[in-house]
């Protein structure tokens, strides 16, 4: 039986990640996420699943922490702000080269820099283009609901096991601080060692007589040797780009003009959507679900009908250099963003999708 | 030179005095003929073996020399970010409670960039062990001057030898976290001598023994030598370290808290 609750989007995602049958989680306060590891520590996770719940002396501990449970097979997870995310990029890309998996949530506030605590959608090309050194992928999933939050604990693990690859859950200040109702999932169980030993057989959790000794790392000094390493690895980003796209369409079977947004900005858009039909606009809305991979394929399906886009991001504009790679010249593309902190309001949307491409 | 002939009868299983242990692999060591590491690998191998504990140890390698130790260490071990270990272990043992975890790390590794995982692992009383080899120079990366470099000792980052007024004193390391509640035993060792090395290695014993116990962390340095960085030969690079190193990292248990 599914439960349902009022919870904010970081206690969502912590009641979740315990009821995904988590090990581990490490992490380091900061603002606007702390309420992850508050959550955890007032559940006592260890008496409730067993679960380690560990605050680390700083973000690049966590992430290391992460490392070493992830080389042992476990569901291991840290959470952070961006800040405190881009101290994690070097464990992150370590993580990426040995090919562990694990479970990463970010919620996003303003930058650069120490920046401001509200808000925003920032870090798209960290979390999306590599973030750390080499040549590495996330999968990227960008929740825009408390429900989502829940939701995407369980499929980033499931996800991360699947393909042995770091999945970040980029979310942002709003969806992380908001309340809404959310059906939370049946408690899964943790793994067992035998199941450890079976499914990850490669994982570090002492060397038996019946095979080598397992190593983790991301090293190997004969440069051909990494080369391969790296084919294989981007053969894995290729694989997960057919197979692992995920998102949403509103509103586009009549629209004229799409926006693209995600996560708190897509919430926004549907507001904006009333108002512009309400005027005779007929607009519709692409939320890319995955930000890596991004829904390339159905952005360029979409131009045959749409005559323009506006991307609408709380930043300068970064996913929008996806979308126009995506519709290949064949349409208009623009952005509007509002950063810094500050969240669009809907009718400002509006005005900037009739000023930037219907009248542009 | 005289002939030189094994009289074959005495070459029975019962006369063995020495055997290499298996849980050192088949890899020929990457470490600069004279360095300690080899000798500081073989004796926590061999108490592995002895203590029959291979199967229950997950091991964290460093960032420099012994980067490359998972290739020679035949057990399960995870390489590390430079200086992440301590942290990289803590999970490790937080998540396997039972296992014999460890780390093995540089002087630069453990006592600049990874001070505070050191420092915190320790706080934290983490019921692991960290094994510091502490040669005082950066080896892998060429020589340059590492925390633990002496006051006047040239590196190729202090040319002239390093001049404590403009690049800070040397860290003891050991003597810092013996002062925190979470460290249980506390010791510093050599490999230089053969009496050296059947210390340090009831030192490493211990280390392990202490794990059971669940009483705190065990941190063992071992002082060694790197006739490469320092440009001297094997035998020179032991001298000096003797006459130099000691008297400034002495020999010896620092902490040793009470059993019961």
């Amino acid at each position: 039986m599914k439960e349902l609750r009022l919870m904010k989007g970081n206690e969502a995602f912590a009641e979740a990640v315990i009821r995904a049958g988590a090990d581990g989680y490490f992490g380091y306060p900061i603002t606007p996420q702390s309420e992850v590891m508050e959550y955890l520590m007032a559940q006592k996770t260890h008496e409730r699943t067993g679960m380690v719940t560990l605050q680390a002396e700083s973000e690049i501990a966590a992430i290391n922490m992460v490392y070493g449970g992830a080389g042992c097979g476990k569901r291991v997870l840290t959470s952070s702000s961006s800040p405190g995310m881009s101290l994690k990029q070097e464990g992150i890309s370590y993580i990426a080269g040995a090919e562990l998996p694990c479970l990463l949530l970010n919620v996003v506030r303003g930058g650069p820099g120490l920046g401001t605590i509200q808000p925003s959608q920032s870090d798209y090309f960290q979390s999306t283009k590599g973030g750390g050194h080499g040549d590495y992928r996330l999968i990227v999933l960008a929740p825009s609901s408390v429900q989502e939050m829940a939701d995407f604990a369980g499929l980033g693990f499931e996800l991360a096991f699947k393909y042995r690859n770091p999945v970040l859950v980029l979310s942002d200040g709003a969806i992380g601080q908001m309340m809404e109702k959310v059906e939370l999932d049946v408690q899964q169980p943790r793994f067992t060692d035998e199941e450890i030993r079976k499914n990850t057989p490669w994982a570090t959790i002492g060397k038996t007589p019946d095979r080598d000794h397992n190593i983790i790392t991301s090293l190997d000094l004969e440069s051909i040797k990494m080369e391969q390493h790296n084919h294989k690895l981007q053969e894995k980003y290729r694989l997960i780009e057919e197979n692992e796209v995920r998102y949403e369409k509103i509103g586009c079977e009549d629209a004229d003009y799409a926006f693209v947004a995600y996560g708190t900005s897509a919430r926004i858009c549907q507001k904006s959507i009333e108002l512009a039909r309400a005027e005779g606009i007929k607009v519709g809305l692409m939320r890319p679900i995955t930000l890596f991979p991004f829904p390339k394929k159905i952005l360029n399906e979409m131009t045959s009908r749409v005559k323009g886009i506006l991307c609408v991001e709380m930043s300068a504009g970064q996913m929008i250099e996806d979308v126009k790679l995506a519709v290949e010249g064949r349409i208009k593309v623009e952005h509007f963003g509002r950063y810094g902190g500050i969240v669009h309001s809907p009718s400002e949307i509006v005005e900037a999708l009739k000023k930037q491409i219907i009248g542009g | 030179m005289a002939e030189f002939k094994t009289n074959p009868e005495i070459l029975q299983p019962e006369n063995l005095v020495y055997k290499r242990t298996d849980l050192l692999t088949e890899k020929a060591l990457s470490y600069c003929p004279g360095c300690g590491h080899g000798t500081a690998h073989r004796i926590i191998m061999e108490v592995i073996e002895e203590m029959g504990i291979q199967s229950e140890t997950i091991a964290v390698a460093p960032v420099g020399c012994s980067v490359l130790a998972y290739e020679f260490m035949n057990i399960d071990i995870q390489q590390a970010a430079h200086g992440r270990a301590p942290a990289v272990a803590t999970a490790i043992k937080r998540l396997f409670p039972d296992k014999f975890v460890f780390t093995y790390q540089g002087d630069g590794d453990l006592a600049a960039i990874g001070t505070a995982e050191t420092i915190h692992a320790c706080n934290r009383g983490e019921n692991m062990t960290i094994f510091f080899i502490n040669n005082g120079i950066y080896g892998m990366t060429g020589g340059q001057m590492a925390p633990t470099t002496l006051p006047g000792m040239k590196s190729s980052t202090s040319p002239y030898g390093r001049d404590v007024a403009t690049m800070g004193n040397p860290l003891k390391m050991t003597e810092l976290v013996a002062t925190l509640p979470g460290t249980l035993y506390v010791t510093r060792q050599a490999v230089h001598t053969a009496s050296a090395v059947r210390k340090a290695k009831r030192a490493v014993r211990k280390a392990f023994e202490n794990q059971k116990l669940n009483k705190g962390l065990s941190f063992v340095e071992i002082v060694s030598n790197c006739n490469s960085g320092w440009k001297m030969n094997p035998l020179q690079s032991n001298e000096w370290m003797v006459e130099n190193m000691f008297p400034f990292y002495p020999i010896g248990d620092i902490k040793v808290s009470e059993e019961k």
